[in-house]
């Protein structure tokens, strides 16, 4: 236990739904509960807690199936990325995670998701509150087509975070600074957001993001639509968000994977094949479907 | 193969002669629709522009009692069957609105009789030899002379051609107008708002979405014939008002709004209502913040070209009972009111040669309101098109 996160095996999180005879009776370890008997020393607490937890997660698109009893610890503060080939289902299981999935009327999910112990499935879970928690980044930059201020303001607005005015101001110039926008979008806050380039427009969107101050933010392939260099910026700043919230990123580049995450969770045809931390996925991956994608051999 | 490979083969040929042969044929189709419709303006032009002058005469008009019982007894012998007796009926009206002018005697130019009015106009008319010769020496004297119709702006539809204008339709179809968008708009855009963004896909929308697009291509007699059912014998809104016509008018206009409100929130990328859905606003704040104000150019557009078909529409007002003559404008949405085209229609159908002018100079004017109607449109598309 000297070593920080590279010998953490406790915390090191279950992967369900893999070919192995019986994954849930066989290892239903959630990380939060094994490191907590032996806290460590050198190690603060906060990174080995699990934030959200997917308990035997299903989900169907109409008829077809799209998740298979997913299990997944993530932890907090941390960032964990999904990776696997196209409909393998890892944005649908990002989207699980704030209900954005709720919006297409065909979609069934069964299963629970826990955010900080909490089933955000429960009927009392108002979806509102829990996505002013769970933020979002899509693909595509997506910035409302309005002014940069008011591209940020808005969120915390119709959640009353901050008030009209001086504190608004405030919060709009911390949320831009956080998002490392602040230096080039100061004097053009009544632009359009539209008129940033894309990487800006990116920043924007993580900006907006965590103007409400959320605890997870969940990025579906954020650079993908990018250049080299701005998804280079972006890299470096997901590295600096990782210190305060936890960062759940799908990505179809495994390069970015290996830059930017703690862990890695591979998903095929909607299971969960393998979850481990992202070094031991890229060097020396338990199962043979893992190493075949990640040596490029489909995909 | 010999030579450099690039000359043009026979199979070329033919291509490119077929290309040409499209080409000259889409040509031809243009030309026809650019003839056609010059011929129609020219014609209108032709046959209308005449209306917008008028013979005026100017004569001492006497304003005493005499002169309110027995009109003709305002203006001088000379000129009697030269002035518009039409005119000369508004006398009692005149001393009515404005009693100093009683007992007075003014010099003033008034409203040619219709013939005088055609002669001037080198038309065919019916003055004897004798009064072609007053007017001839009115004219040198500069007593009489062709000027601006204003009447044709400031009155309603007259039985005298020469008094006949379209205020009164204007004013009725300004009404009507205004009943049929405070309907139509708001229903159409609330129910298109709601089948696209709040109601979920199912057989019972999808049958709906079917219906609103058979609705619009219903012949719009048909919906004459609905408004008289339900506004007028069931709910018993007055015959020929502009409530009646606005609200039937609002029956047609309204899957033309649906269906265009829909297309402009469906051109909303779904990225815009991800990202607010993202942040944690709620279905209505999604619509009333973000999509609405974004698909507003579009869906004034398309209610805009709505309106103008509603402008433009007669069949349905027939029905109810709008095709009437009206020479005064109403004063309220119960008042019996007439439209534009239905003034256009009643115009046509007079015999009296001058009618002519008038319907084309009608027709003249309803063109440059739907033109300026639909080049709001436009533009309002062109200034607030966005490109995501």
């Amino acid at each position: 236990m000297q070593q920080p996160k590279t010998t953490e095996e406790p915390s090191q999180p279950t992967a369900g739904g893999s070919p192995r005879p019986d994954p849930m009776t066989e290892e239903p370890v959630a990380p939060a509960n094994e490191s907590s008997p032996e806290p460590p020393v050198t190690e603060t607490p906060a990174t080995k807690a699990s934030k959200l937890t997917a308990r035997d997660l299903n989900l169907w698109y109409g008829e077809t199936q799209a998740l298979f009893d997913i299990n997944l610890d993530v932890l907090d503060r941390e960032v964990t990325a999904l990776i696997g080939p196209s409909g393998c289902g890892k944005s649908t299981f990002l989207r699980c995670i704030n209900r954005m999935n709720d919006l297409i009327p065909s979609v069934q999910v069964q299963g629970e998701v826990e955010l900080d112990g909490k089933n955000i499935y429960d009927p009392d879970v108002d979806v509102v509150q829990l996505r002013s928690r769970v933020g979002m980044v899509f693909q595509k930059p997506n910035p409302f087509p309005k002014s940069v201020y008011e591209n940020i303001a808005y969120a915390p607005r119709i959640h009353g975070v901050a008030k009209k005015g001086g504190e608004m101001d405030d919060l709009v110039e911390t949320s831009l600074r956080k998002a490392g926008l602040w230096k080039e979008v100061a004097d053009r806050l009544d632009a359009p957001g539209t008129s940033l380039s894309g990487g800006q427009q990116q920043r924007l969107c993580i900006a907006r993001a965590i103007a409400v101050s959320p605890e997870v933010i969940l990025m579906d392939e954020p650079a993908s639509a990018l250049d080299p260099v701005a998804t280079a910026t972006i890299e470096e700043l997901i590295d600096e968000l990782r210190q305060n919230y936890t960062i759940l990123i799908v990505t179809h580049n495994m390069q970015q994977a290996a830059r930017v995450a703690t862990y890695t969770a591979f998903f095929h045809l909607g299971e969960l094949i393998e979850y481990d931390d992202t070094e031991t996925m890229f060097t020396n991956p338990r199962e043979k479907k893992t190493e075949d994608y990640i040596t490029g051999r489909f995909g | 193969m010999t030579g450099s490979g690039f000359e043009t083969s026979k199979r070329t040929q033919r291509r490119y002669r077929a290309e040409k042969r499209f080409k000259a044929l889409c040509i031809a189709a243009l030309t026809l629709a650019v003839v056609f419709l010059a011929i129609f303006f020219g014609d209108m032009i032709r046959k209308g522009y005449s209306a917008f002058a008028q013979a005026k005469i100017q004569t001492e008009v006497t304003y005493n009692e005499r002169s309110v019982e027995i009109p003709l007894a305002a203006v001088g012998e000379d000129v009697r069957k030269l002035v518009s007796r039409g005119w000369l009926r508004l006398i009692p009206k005149q001393v009515e609105a404005n009693p100093e002018l009683m007992g007075r005697t003014i010099t003033r130019w008034i409203v040619a009789d219709v013939q005088v009015d055609q002669y001037l106009k080198g038309k065919h008319h019916q003055l004897d030899a004798e009064q072609q010769a007053v007017v001839d020496r009115l004219v040198e004297e500069g007593r009489a002379e062709l000027g601006f119709n204003w009447t044709f702006f400031t009155h309603g539809d007259s039985k005298m051609p020469e008094m006949a204008g379209i205020k009164s339709a204007v004013v009725g179809s300004l009404y009507t107008l205004m009943v049929t968008m405070l309907v139509a708009f708001p229903i159409g855009v609330m129910t298109a708002v709601y089948l696209e963004e709040f109601a979920s896909d199912n057989h019972l929308t999808r049958l709906i979405e079917v219906n609103i697009n058979n609705l619009a291509a219903v012949p719009s007699i048909l919906y004459g014939l609905l408004g008289l059912a339900v506004f007028i014998n069931f709910f018993g809104v007055p015959r020929s008002s502009a409530l009646a016509g606005g609200l039937t008018l609002a029956l047609m206009t309204l899957p033309l709004i649906i269906i265009s409100t829909r297309a402009a929130l469906r051109a909303v990328p779904d990225s815009i209502r991800e990202g607010a859905f993202g942040v944690g606003a709620s279905r209505l704040q999604v619509v009333a913040h973000h999509v609405l104000p974004l698909s507003l150019p579009g869906i004034l557009t398309g209610s805009i070209i709505g309106l103008a078909q509603a402008m433009g529409e007669t069949a349905p007002l027939l029905i109810v009972g709008m095709m009437a003559f009206i020479p005064d404008y109403p004063t309220g949405v119960t008042d019996a009111a007439t439209v534009l085209p239905a003034q256009i229609f009643t115009w046509a159908n007079e015999p009296a040669r001058a009618f002519a002018a008038l319907t084309a100079a009608g027709i003249l004017v309803l063109l440059a309101v739907l033109l300026t109607l639909n080049a709001t449109g436009v533009i309002l598309r062109k200034r607030y098109e966005r490109r995501w």
